[in-house]
């Protein structure tokens, strides 16, 4: 087990490399020019001032050479300049990853949460109504896009009734609270802000249920399958022979082994989310990567676009990490050396 | 043995039916059962797959598959389980009757430990026992039923385990809270011959030690010869026959019975060729008229195909439900 762990965490630097050698090529291979985001329409007859901007951004040395050094200062935790906030795109991204990593996570909980209940429910009362809606309530989720999802919501709960506040991580007027994690619902908590947290926290609500909605569905849809098939075992019958009743039976013994398949769609249901998340964002003004990387690509804002790839790549790598070692601790059947 | 007769059954099923409903239709799968086990005593259920002795005994418990009907009378120690409400059901079940089942691999839930399974049929009866005192318990029934290094087992997880430790860990689970009954459904049959008589001692020497009640579901008759007390011969959802063993053996009433028997390997057999009943038995819903085996029976004659037989009795227990039972006391199978 340890030795399985220490050997996927040895393959990470590799695994990494290809994603940033990947991002870098196919930056580099797209159409854009990246000279139209930094210099003005107007200066790009002057071959001076091209010169220069190549000069000063590198553009002017061959492709290899540009990845050497690029390599070279992602070591050093540089992953340069945006043309477009003229900021160090690490700076950006540690300021944008936190709100993007609290939505998802939000998402990932609402969405892991409705999905198994609904599965069980649908798979326990299969063939009835409460099946049918479960299933229904999932194919909307699943099928509807977030961003037509989000704007009706927002619409409804937001404008309409007025129970849950309109876009944004938190109230415009508010008083951030000093950053430690970047959580805003942590954050508020660790200040002691506890009115500032729900306010957070009402905030959250929306953007995390419309994302969650959305892998609910696949997540049910599979764990629905597997109780069907674990209902029907014969350990089943077998704690029912010893006398548990039909939650425990259902929650103890079938529900514990549908974790291991589920637990590995939910880990790669993070990539979905991660993806998810950037039209969320844009509908709900969610100051995260995914707005981040909407503006990048829009402006060829080059390092902005690879820097967020990158951190993309790194979190896929990781969230499937952290899964296939999930699968082995809910899985005494498979022994890794 | 049997015991004195004015002791009461401990398990007595009477008139026991189970239906399915199918397209608007009503198959029956046990078609008016009715047998008795007496405290201490072990009985035999034999029949070919599919005569409804697993469904009938699943049903008589509570267990039947979602929208199966069950009707008749099943008491125990004199209370009425059919119909009980499923709470009180319950209490009842891994409490005073266990049962284990013929597949020991997948009847053991595989993300749990052996101990943890233990340890839940003990504390699922006595909600007030401490784990560590559950753990006890499951060490002393590992024991029971001679696992070997119960300390370091009880910490495995059932596919750790071979084929013949696990139905023994089954056993124990079912040991769990000292039952009076036990219902074997085909405990033997998933496992290696070598093995299978190994399982069988844990049985008849817990049987024997703990005057269990004990029902086995078996489709050899030959397993049973050695080990059962009473045996019924079950076919197409009723029984066909019911004797002490010994006299089943020596006097078998019926064409089915006589064909079970026939159908036992024998070392001294001279024929080479191994008997078996012709035909298979009638599937769900497509039941013969009249006496449901006479299509493969070979003695059948116009009554058997117009008239369902009553059961015959032959001498203290014996009865057989054929027209010519008893009639013909040399008849071949």
């Amino acid at each position: 087990m340890t030795r399985y762990i220490l050997r996927r965490l040895l393959a990470m630097p590799f695994l990494v490399l290809g994603v940033v050698t990947l991002a870098f090529l196919l930056t580099s291979v797209t159409k854009g020019d990246p000279l139209t985001a930094i210099v003005s329409d107007r200066q790009m007859n002057n071959p001076e001032v091209v010169a220069a901007a190549k000069a000063k951004w590198g553009l002017d040395r061959s492709l290899p050479e540009r990845y050497i050094i690029y390599v070279g200062n992602l070591l050093q935790g540089d992953m340069g300049t945006s043309f477009i906030t003229r900021r160090p795109v690490a700076q950006d991204v540690m300021y944008r990853l936190p709100a993007t990593m609290e939505l998802v996570i939000a998402a990932m909980i609402i969405g892991s949460l409705m999905g198994v209940s609904l599965g069980v429910l649908a798979a326990y009362f299969r063939n009835t109504v409460i099946d049918h809606a479960a299933r229904v309530f999932a194919l909307f989720g699943s099928s509807i896009p977030v961003f037509w999802m989000g704007l009706a919501l927002l619409y409804l709960f937001s404008v309409h009734w007025g129970v849950l506040p309109g876009p944004g991580r938190i109230d415009a007027r508010a008083t951030l609270p000093p950053t430690v994690t970047g959580f805003l619902t942590i954050d508020t908590l660790l200040a002691g802000d506890v009115p500032l947290f729900f306010n957070a926290l009402w905030h959250l609500i929306l953007p995390a249920f419309v994302l969650g909605w959305a892998v609910a569905g696949t997540i049910s849809r599979l764990v629905r399958a597997n109780m069907l098939e674990i209902l029907s075992r014969e350990f089943i019958m077998t704690a029912r022979a010893k006398g548990a009743g039909e939650l425990r039976v259902v929650t103890r013994h079938a529900l514990r082994n549908t974790m291991v398949p589920t637990l590995t769609v939910i880990g790669y249901s993070f990539a979905y989310l991660l993806t998810g998340a950037v039209l969320t964002e844009t509908i709900f003004s969610w100051p995260g990567m995914g707005s981040y990387a909407v503006d990048a690509a829009r402006g060829l804002d080059f390092p902005a676009i690879i820097g967020v790839t990158i951190v993309g790549g790194v979190i896929f790598l990781v969230t499937n990490l952290l899964t296939d070692i999930a699968y082995v601790v809910a899985n005494p059947r498979v022994r890794l050396g | 043995m049997s015991m004195e007769p004015q002791v009461p059954p401990l398990f007595q099923v009477e008139g026991l039916r189970v239906a399915f409903g199918r397209d608007g239709q009503l198959y029956e799968a046990v078609r008016g059962i009715s047998l008795h086990v007496d405290p201490g005593e072990v009985l035999g259920i034999v029949g070919e797959s599919g005569s409804g002795k697993s469904v009938g005994m699943l049903a008589a418990l509570g267990l039947q598959p979602e929208g199966a009907r069950v009707s008749g009378s099943v008491r125990f120690k004199g209370q009425e389980l059919v119909g009980m409400p499923r709470s009180q059901l319950r209490k009842l079940r891994g409490a005073r009757i266990a049962m284990i089942f013929q597949d020991p691999l997948s009847s053991l839930n595989p993300v749990m430990t052996v101990g943890d399974q233990i340890i839940e049929a003990v504390r699922l009866h006595h909600p007030d026992m401490s784990r560590k005192a559950a753990m006890g318990r499951a060490l002393d029934l590992l024991a029971l039923v001679a696992i070997p290094q119960p300390d370091r087992r009880v910490k495995q997880y059932p596919h750790e385990f071979s084929g013949g430790m696990r139905q023994r860990v089954m056993i124990a689970m079912a040991m769990a809270n000292d039952p009076d009954l036990l219902i074997a459904d085909e405990p033997t049959t998933a496992l290696d011959v070598t093995v299978q008589a190994q399982i069988m001692e844990v049985l008849a020497d817990l049987q024997d030690r703990l005057k269990l009640g004990l029902i086995l579901i078996t489709h050899d008759l030959g397993v049973l010869a050695g080990h059962a007390d009473r045996v019924a011969v079950v076919y197409a959802g009723q029984v066909v026959e019911q004797a002490g063993v010994d006299d089943l053996f020596a006097r078998p009433g019926h064409p089915y019975t006589r064909g079970l028997i026939a159908s036992i390997p024998n070392m001294a057999a001279e024929s080479e060729r191994l008997f078996s009943i012709d035909g298979t038995p009638p599937v769900l819903g497509k039941l013969p008229t009249g006496c449901a085996f006479h299509p493969r029976c070979r003695h059948a004659r116009e009554i058997c195909r117009s008239l369902a037989p009553q059961a015959q009795t032959a001498g203290a227990g014996h009865s057989a439900a054929c027209h010519f039972a008893f009639a013909t006391p040399e008849a071949a199978p």
